[in-house]
């Protein structure tokens, strides 16, 4: 008997040695991705006392949380890379910092990890069509560069409906993509102005879009720019219209970790590099002619003049590498969004100030 | 069983009365016009039918399925980069040979497979939008298979060398992929498509079937602490969804974890993936160990057997034998549920064709990329099916 007790306590003790084996297995596998980022890892534990800057500088990569789903913002194309409004925009960042518009690594997140990657440095720069709102900024610890698309919600409705203004949709089926702060905009504008109607929660855009096509909701809503990329594609664009009123405004912005002022003063200036670049109708084409221009704001902005770029931590030339490698606001917009695209959106308010939209940057001196 | 049925049948055969009718009109009088209300029902159900099947052709040969065509490579593996699909191929060479070699040494079940793969290979060979070099690798493996299932017939000697490879297989994939400092790191940050899809499959149903055999073994164990860990565990994890162990995964981890330490959201989903399925694959082993009847222990025992002895030559064998549907369907699972890892920013088979129809260029074409992937979910799953049954068959479950 005593033997065979003995046994068995021995059997015990090979399975918890096989169960920690198991255990390990996996943790061994996490410290080899590990061992592999070793460099960063260092690298990001001097960030915490010093500058995601840094981090960049030292990895030689940027990373940049992305949306790539998103129609013009964000997508992979046919030839596996990433394209997009807001891919432009990393690409700017990355042009900037390190002068090398490809030396950047997209880290593709979900609408709810994405404040989670910026707080634990995951990623160094959130580039996904983020709305800049209070709580954001303060509560959960986000800065936000300039506004690079001021977008607002709208609401879509078939043209022969009748339906001209927010007061007609009462008692109408209206279609809204769950999980969104759409979804609260449309139920807020509507109880202010006491119309009662019916949501209609779907899972996806596509899925908000089919119903509509379908007929069995009576309108659709999501930002103005979803509804005018989604309308270009529909089987008879002219047959729907997209009601005047604004229901919300969406700034959306690239964000950096709060308390980092030298990387958030750097994506700050590249994002306005870009703005200031359409407003002195510098181009990535032309951009090298403006090398010798005379103009000391122009000077300043490319870097032949001053030190601003020193003063950011920044090479002296970002503003160059930025407009070169990727281009100036319009390029990029006209390149994702503008006429020749299938979207074909109007600037509106994301024309610059001289034209009577809202981009404004601060002079380079 | 049914051929069984079918040969029992075949006897009394004399006794049945002399063919008036076609065999097929007897049995369509027989089954499907049987009385009025049979009949109606018939019309009816075949009007639906036919309805359905008219619109779901038409559709399929209708639609510009162009989008597919393009993106092929990135639904199958994601932006991988083009200078490293070698190592791809490589893990796929490896994997033909093992295929043909087991193929050779035990045909069965492993016939089944090898064939389904041959087959998966030759449709996507005389795919139209298939590029020429693609082909040519395609064609030499389906000649690596053919030759490797002649050395398998060979040479038997082959059995444990072959075993032992297929355990490493995954490994050795995951090691070439990565790199790990010999090759160019390729971060598992850029894996995707169904290359990510079958690694995470793969890598949870391999792993997780030591794990939940021990939390199986575990729970039924005397001791206190062993029990009520296993219990606690498998308890724990059956009472949570999949989703929420991958926001955990995903959310969570790096901020307990903090700054310093990195671990890539592949690894992170994988790891969450194979502690779920382990907990649910524990439980059907318990099943099958309970299913053993208390004779069966009692025997190995008399026969002077330790417990070790008796668990891995008499308990086991049966237990795991009694459960393979019950596993099967549980890995089927898995494979399935793989699709969640795209709601947590992963790129994999579905995740990529989000990613496509994001592509203005193909806007509105969802349906096609997500017909397809479909398409290809069922293809797997099917087949994972079709072994297991041809499996039980050979080891005769619900025989004894």
């Amino acid at each position: 008997m005593k033997k065979k007790s003995s046994l068995w306590v021995f059997s015990l003790l090979l399975f918890f040695v096989l169960a920690l084996v198991g255990c390990t297995k996996d943790e061994e596998a996490g410290t080899e991705k590990k061992d592999d980022s070793t460099t960063d890892t260092t690298a990001t534990d001097t960030a915490s006392a010093t500058s995601v800057m840094d981090t960049v500088l030292s990895r030689g990569k940027l990373v940049a949380g992305i949306n790539d789903a998103l129609p013009g913002f964000g997508y992979v194309g046919t030839d596996g890379k990433n394209a997009g409004f807001d891919i432009d925009f990393a690409k700017a960042i990355a042009a900037g910092v390190l002068g090398d518009a490809e030396a950047v690594e997209y880290r593709p997140l979900s609408a709810q990890e994405r404040f989670t990657a910026v707080q634990t440095g995951e990623v160094d720069v959130l580039v996904r069509n983020t709305t800049w709102t209070t709580n954001r900024d303060s509560e959960v610890g986000l800065n936000f560069a300039p506004v690079t698309f001021y977008d607002g919600q709208g609401i879509m409705v078939p043209a022969d409906s009748g339906i001209n203004s927010l007061e007609d949709l009462e008692g109408t089926r209206i279609g809204v993509e769950t999980g969104t702060t759409t979804e609260l905009n449309l139920a807020d504008q509507m109880r202010a102005r006491g119309i009662n109607f019916e949501a209609v929660v779907f899972d996806s855009a596509d899925a908000v879009v089919a119903a509509y096509e379908a007929g069995s909701i009576d309108a659709w809503t999501t930002d103005k720019s979803g509804l005018v990329s989604r309308q270009s594609i529909m089987a008879d664009p002219s047959a729907h219209k997209i009601l005047a009123e604004t229901i919300s405004k969406e700034p959306l912005a690239p964000a950096v970790k709060g308390g980092d002022d030298k990387w958030f003063d750097a994506v700050t200036w590249i994002v306005f590099a870009t703005i200031q670049a359409e407003e002195f109708g510098i181009t990535s084409e032309n951009v090298d002619d403006f090398l010798d221009d005379e103009n000391p704001d122009i000077k300043r902005l490319l870097g032949t003049e001053g030190n601003l770029g020193e003063q950011l931590g920044l090479p002296a030339d970002f503003g160059y590498q930025v407009i070169k490698q990727v281009g100036n606001y319009g390029e990029i917009y006209d390149r994702h969004l503008g006429p020749d695209t299938v979207f074909k959106l109007e600037r509106g308010l994301n024309a610059l100030y001289t034209n009577g939209g809202l981009l404004y940057a601060a002079p380079f001196r | 069983m049914e051929e069984i049925s079918f040969e029992t049948n075949k006897e009394p055969d004399i006794l049945l009365p002399p063919k008036t009718q076609s065999k097929a009109l007897r049995w369509m009088k027989e089954n499907l016009f049987s009385g009025w209300f049979n009949a109606l029902l018939t019309i009816v159900s075949a009007l639906v039918t036919g309805y359905i099947l008219f619109h779901s052709i038409q559709f399929i040969f209708t639609e510009d399925w162009s989008v597919i065509a393009v993106n092929f490579r990135l639904l199958m593996i994601g932006q991988f980069p083009v200078e490293e699909v070698w190592r791809i191929w490589t893990a796929f060479g490896l994997l033909t040979v093992l295929l043909g070699l087991s193929w050779g040494l035990w045909k069965g079940s492993m016939a089944h497979v090898a064939v389904s793969i041959l087959a998966i290979m030759v449709v996507m060979l005389v795919m139209p939008f298939i590029q020429m070099n693609t082909r040519l690798i395609l064609g030499g493996n389906i000649v690596l298979l053919f030759l490797t299932f002649f050395i398998g017939t060979k040479l038997p000697k082959l059995k444990v060398p072959v075993l032992l490879v297929w355990l490493l297989f995954i490994p050795v994939t995951i090691f070439i992929l990565n790199g790990f400092g010999v090759f160019e790191p390729v971060s598992s940050n850029i894996w995707g498509g169904f290359l990510l899809t079958m690694l995470i499959a793969s890598v949870s149903i391999i792993v997780s079937f030591p794990i939940g055999l021990l939390l199986a073994l575990g729970r039924r164990s005397t001791l206190p602490v062993v029990k009520y860990f296993c219990v606690i565990y498998i308890e724990f994890i059956r009472g949570i969804p999949l989703i929420t162990v991958l926001f955990i995964g995903q959310l969570m981890i790096p901020l307990f974890l903090g700054n310093g330490i990195e671990i890539s959201n592949v690894m992170r989903a994988m790891i969450g993936m194979t502690l779920f399925s382990a907990a649910y694959l524990a439980e059907n082993i318990r099943g099958g160990l309970q299913s053993i009847p208390k004779g069966q222990y009692e025997a190995a025992q008399s026969l002077g057997l330790s417990k070790a002895h008796m668990m891995t030559f008499v308990i086991l064998p049966q237990a795991l034998k009694a459960v393979i549907p019950a596993c099967v369907g549980q890995f089927i699972s898995i494979f399935k549920d793989t699709s969640l890892v795209a709601i947590v920013g992963l790129t994999d088979l579905l995740g990529m064709g989000q990613k496509l129809v994001a592509n203005p260029e193909f806007l509105g074409k969802q349906m096609e990329v997500f017909l397809f992937i479909g398409f290809i979910y069922f293809i797997f799953c099917f087949l994972m099916a079709h072994v297991s049954r041809r499996l039980e068959v050979k080891l005769g479950v619900g025989e004894r």
